[in-house]
């Protein structure tokens, strides 16, 4: 009798839902109780300016000579009521980043960056250190719930003043810097004994609502008579209100922070699952400033997830007047470089993965207050890094611009852009690549936002 | 000495002329007068001088303060002397919330009693309040000294760092880690020496106060600590 062969077995099959990623966090979470912490931003896969394309000239528009015709990229920031608007050469600027979460010479390094292609850059929580105030040609001092490091003649010393309500990584959330990060040096900027855990408030402590944020700008204003350009920087939630009430409340530049924008350090779920993409904010916070007829004189500046000049010609194109980069920033000046992949594989990961920022073990010396490794970055070289990133940047955009016939980054338009997914074309408010459709526009009434 | 009518004169003018002051300056004290509630009135000082504002102020009278001393006669809005770096502050009447928040360093003087969140996220200054203070007061409170003649709301001190806080009267009740310490003489002789510059020696008996200050439970983030967050 001929033994028959064995049955076939169902192939081992893994769960779409349980994955290899979630079953090990939830073992990780059984193990220790905590949740897990982490710097970055989002890193799930999000509809984003990947999935918008230009519209290059053709029988019904001409394009601009590439290497003859001028396609200019200055931006100025802030002249709506300040009477020292910012001048800036590049419409690419450095988003706010804390000595304490970031090493003395970064800060010097993107002070240096920026400096050298003509734009601003940010400091963070924790105030202006003398290093990057030195370095920067044109730097904007955050005012943040913490106020760690808030003085008077730091703000004098500004060039512009960022009152931060929130960012995209953490809308409604504070932050905290572990006490590994927390030397002599960052303690005493912020008035707290070292190697403590470090608490940043989630609230401003002296003003709540729009109302209220009115009465703060208008302080701001006066302690410095009317002179600095003052931003508002929200994180991605509601970018429609948020940017009106900001621009109600007399901001002169509004900073829009998509959930793609970094931490130095929050609970992941948090990174994750609060906040809206980029992509899906900026079409509504111009709206918001074509509706009280402020666009352009009150400025945008859209951060989140931006990498490339592809991406910044794109965010141009959607209504904004400026972009900001942290994570491409820290990238340029050496961020995740595999060049340290011995060193980031003995901490438990790998090159382009490491975002335990907040532990302060950063093998490329940026996310760290170690001083051996903070040695390691050159903030003259990593500086000259930056530099020839947005340098690259800005003629990337350049480039698009001109194929578009446009003769500034900022004549690009919504009209020079399709997209290449459902949800790219609702979210951007551009038709579906091939089609003339733009899901959401047909119910006005119902509105996008 | 300059007296300016904030009926007839613009606040930015005012600002503007406080901030022009020369160290060496004559102009030495200023009046201000009809300020009707109006915010942000002599703020960003950074001179010796002294300021009287005859009436009520709005929001953040005095706000990031460096060497003046401004008095308030009346009562002074939401973030008296926010951020004040140094000098000295006194509210004759009563001060909203906030009053004082996250100032690092001068004395700010309240008359009569201040609202909730009193000395918020506070980073040096000296706050003397001579009635009683309101909700979530010295929230966050960093370094410094908070003393009330009179009663603390609820959450006196929630996720206090290293400020001391010297209360006369009752406390409602405490904020997360927030604790009553012992009175020791090195703090009998910061009390003292704080009410001596209210102007109420003599008048006050420092053995009448009890200290709050942290108990430093929450000072390394623990899951064990979780329910006190």
């Amino acid at each position: 009798m001929a033994e028959h062969p064995p049955a076939p077995r169902t192939a081992p099959r893994l769960s779409a839902t349980f994955t290899p990623e979630v079953m090990a966090e939830i073992r990780r979470a059984a193990a220790t109780g905590i949740y897990d912490i982490r710097g970055a931003g989002a890193k799930r896969a999000l509809p984003h300016l990947d999935d918008l394309l230009f519209l290059g000239a053709s029988i019904s528009r001409y394009p601009l000579e590439g290497y003859r015709e001028r396609c200019g990229t200055e931006v100025v920031l802030g002249g709506r009521f300040a009477s020292k608007p910012i001048h800036l050469k590049t419409p690419v600027t450095i988003a706010g980043m804390s000595f304490g979460s970031l090493s003395a010479n970064a800060k010097e390094a993107l002070g240096r960056g920026a400096s050298l292609a003509g734009t601003s850059t940010t400091t963070g929580d924790g105030g202006m250190t003398p290093e990057e105030r030195r370095h920067s040609r044109t730097l904007v001092y955050q005012y943040l719930p913490s106020r760690y490091g808030m003085n008077p003649d730091d703000l004098r010393r500004a060039d512009a003043i960022e009152v931060v309500v929130g960012q995209g990584a953490k809308p409604g959330g504070g932050g905290m810097l572990l006490g590994q990060k927390i030397t002599e040096r960052v303690a005493g900027m912020r008035c707290l004994p070292p190697g403590i855990d470090q608490r940043s408030a989630c609230r401003h402590p002296d003003w709540t609502g729009p109302d209220d944020l009115a009465i703060k700008i208008e302080e701001l204003r006066e302690i410095t008579d009317w002179e600095k350009p003052i931003y508002v920087k929200v994180g991605a939630s509601r970018p429609y209100y948020d940017t009106a009430l900001a621009a109600k409340s007399g901001a002169d530049v509004v900073v829009l922070d998509g959930m793609q924008g970094g931490t130095a350090a929050t609970q992941d779920v948090f990174i994750e699952h609060v906040g809206i993409p980029t992509l899906a904010a900026i079409r509504p916070a111009v709206q918001a400033l074509q509706d009280l007829g402020l666009h352009r004189e009150v400025q945008l500046v859209v951060s989140g997830g931006i990498r490339s000049g592809a991406d910044v010609a794109k965010v141009l194109a959607l209504g904004a007047d400026a972009v900001a980069i942290g994570t491409a920033a820290l990238i340029a000046l050496g961020d995740n470089d595999p060049r340290w992949q011995a060193e980031y594989e003995a901490l438990g990961t790998t090159a382009g993965a490491y975002d335990d920022w907040h532990e302060g073990k950063d093998p490329a010396g940026i996310t760290t207050q170690d001083p051996g490794l903070a040695a390691r970055l050159d903030p003259e070289l990593a500086g000259r890094r930056l530099a020839n990133y947005l340098a690259v940047m800005t003629l990337e955009a350049q480039t698009i611009a001109r194929a578009c016939g446009k003769s500034h980054l900022h004549n690009l338009e919504p009209e020079d852009l399709v997209a290449l997914t459902i949800e790219a074309a609702a979210m951007a408010q551009v038709p579906l690549a091939g089609t003339g459709w733009i899901p959401g526009r047909e119910a006005p009434g119902n509105g996008p936002f | 000495m300059p007296t300016i009518d904030l009926r007839t004169s613009a606040l930015r003018d005012l600002n503007r002329a406080l901030h022009a002051l020369a160290p060496d300056t004559n102009e030495t004290r200023w009046i201000v007068e009809n300020p009707d509630g109006r915010h942000a009135v002599a703020v960003g000082l950074d001179a010796a001088v002294s300021v009287e504002i005859d009436g009520h102020v709005g929001y953040y009278c005095a706000g990031m303060n460096k060497q003046a001393s401004v008095v308030v006669n009346g009562n002074a809005g939401v973030g008296v002397a926010e951020n004040m770096i140094s000098g000295f502050v006194h509210v004759r009447g009563d001060a909203s919330q906030a009053a004082g928040a996250t100032a690092h360093g001068g004395m700010l003087l309240i008359d009569g009693n201040a609202g909730a969140r009193c000395g918020i996220s506070m980073k040096g200054v000296d706050i003397l309040v001579k009635g009683s203070i309101g909700h979530m007061s010295a929230f966050m409170a960093q370094a410094g000294t908070l003393t009330v003649l009179g009663d603390a709301g609820e959450a006196l001190g929630d996720s206090l760092y290293e400020a001391r806080l010297y209360v006369r009267g009752s406390v409602t009740s405490l904020g997360a880690d927030c604790i009553e310490k012992a009175m020791r003489d090195e703090h009998r002789a910061q009390l003292f020496a704080r009410l001596e510059a209210a102007g109420l020696a003599g008048e006050v008996d420092a053995g009448e106060f009890r200290r709050y200050g942290s108990a430093r439970s929450l000072y390394h983030f623990h899951v064990d600590n979780a329910g006190a967050y």
